[in-house]
């Protein structure tokens, strides 16, 4: 029994070490393709994370205003200045684990950012390329 | 002698039955048995508050306003523009997130400071910030706009736990503030 336990904690430690994709990370993925996304494009979540779009006052506004470039560090909302804690699964293991929680949240940050939803493509885009930070 | 006991368990059964009913907030006994947490403010104890509204400033306890704000600031219509953010909730949240915040607010609240602010709210239209309220206001009059809105790690009142170093255990005794870049503040 104690070796089954220990064949088991290891097999999910290997798999989670490899890719830091979550069930709530591949059931978004997979509901973005279903949606019409076809190609993925990391490098283009990467240009998207500093572009910045007009937000609430005027003042520009990019995805790293609030959650700045170094993924493996905190950041700080840009108005509340509250610790904002690392957007990397590997600093963070309780990153991108809540399916509703990763919605809600793109939902709110495109808004705020862009001053309008993001599509399915956009959202996989950087999915894609914050779980390979 | 059998006659007390069964009293004893009696009231022994009373006492813990109300004190479930009332689990988030304190029993007026207890209340009186904790001097020092009856006079500062009861602590968030519920997780899907403490997180949904503790993601974008620090989670403000609900004995910090009397329901009636609590009322206007979470409904499904105010939350999507909620001081110029999206704090849109999803129904179920938005329902549990409420009724904690009606049952803890400080017109629900035995503690001395949620008195205060019911008291300073009493016969006057619902404020939506807490920082509006009177009693906090004069609380912090004398203290310098360089040291607020001048100090980059403050910014605005608003930011409770910027200075109150125990706001998140709901403690906001002068003895527990130290202001960012003015350790002096008090001279
Ligand atoms: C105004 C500040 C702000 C901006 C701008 C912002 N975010 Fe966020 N973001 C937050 C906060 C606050 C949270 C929730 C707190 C947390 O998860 O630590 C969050 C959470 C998230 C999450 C959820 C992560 C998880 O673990 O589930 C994702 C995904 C996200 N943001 C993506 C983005 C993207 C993409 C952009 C740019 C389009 C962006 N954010 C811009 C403040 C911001
Ligand atoms: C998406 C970010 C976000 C979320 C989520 C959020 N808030 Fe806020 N809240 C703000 C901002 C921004 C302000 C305004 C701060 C300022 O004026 O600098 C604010 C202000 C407040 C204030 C007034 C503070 C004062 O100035 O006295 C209260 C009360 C408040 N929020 C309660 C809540 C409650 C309760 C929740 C949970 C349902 C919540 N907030 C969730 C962003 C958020
Ligand atoms: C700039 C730093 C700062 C911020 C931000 C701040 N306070 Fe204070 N607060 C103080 C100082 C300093 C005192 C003590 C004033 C004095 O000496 O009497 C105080 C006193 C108080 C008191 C009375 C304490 C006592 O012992 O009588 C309360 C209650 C209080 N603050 C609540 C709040 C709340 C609620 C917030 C957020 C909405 C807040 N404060 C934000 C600095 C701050």
């Amino acid at each position: 029994m104690k070796t089954l336990y220990t064949l088991m904690i290891v097999g999910a430690l290997a798999l989670s070490g490899t890719a830091h994709a979550t069930p709530a990370t591949d059931a978004l993925l997979a509901k973005y393709k279903a949606e019409g996304v076809t190609k993925i494009d990391a490098a283009k979540g990467k240009a998207d994370w500093t572009k910045s779009g007009k937000g609430e006052d005027g003042e520009a506004i990019s995805c790293s205003s609030c959650h700045g470039t170094d993924f493996s560090k905190a950041g700080k909302h840009h108005k509340t200045h509250k610790v904002i804690e690392p957007m990397s699964p590997r600093a963070n293991a309780e990153r991108f684990t809540d399916e509703k929680k990763i919605e809600k949240w793109f939902k709110r940050n495109c808004n705020d950012a862009w001053g309008r939803e993001c599509t399915a493509q956009e959202k996989a885009d950087f999915l894609t390329f914050l779980l390979a930070q | 002698m059998k006659k007390t006991t069964t009293l004893l368990a009696v009231l022994a059964f009373t006492l813990l039955g109300s004190s479930l009913a009332q689990a988030e907030e304190q029993t007026l006994l207890e209340a009186i048995f904790t001097p020092f947490r009856q006079k500062e403010f009861v602590p968030v104890t519920n997780k899907t508050y403490q997180d949904e509204c503790g993601s974008c400033h620090f989670a403000y306890p609900p004995g910090l306003l009397p329901s009636k704000s609590w009322e206007k600031l979470l409904t499904a219509q105010a939350l999507p523009d909620h001081f110029g953010e999206n704090a849109e909730l999803d129904a179920d949240t938005l329902k549990e997130i409420r009724e904690y915040a009606l049952a803890n607010a400080a017109d629900k609240s035995y503690h001395k400071r949620s008195r205060k602010i019911a008291l300073a709210t009493e016969n006057i239209d619902a404020p939506l910030r807490i920082t509006e309220v009177r009693y906090i206001k004069r609380k912090h009059h004398e203290i310098p706009e360089k040291m607020i809105k001048g100090n980059k790690d403050v910014k605005s009142l608003s930011y409770c736990d910027a200075c109150h170093t125990q706001a998140k255990k709901g403690v906001f005794d002068a003895d527990t503030v130290r202001i960012p870049n003015y350790p002096d503040w008090d001279d």
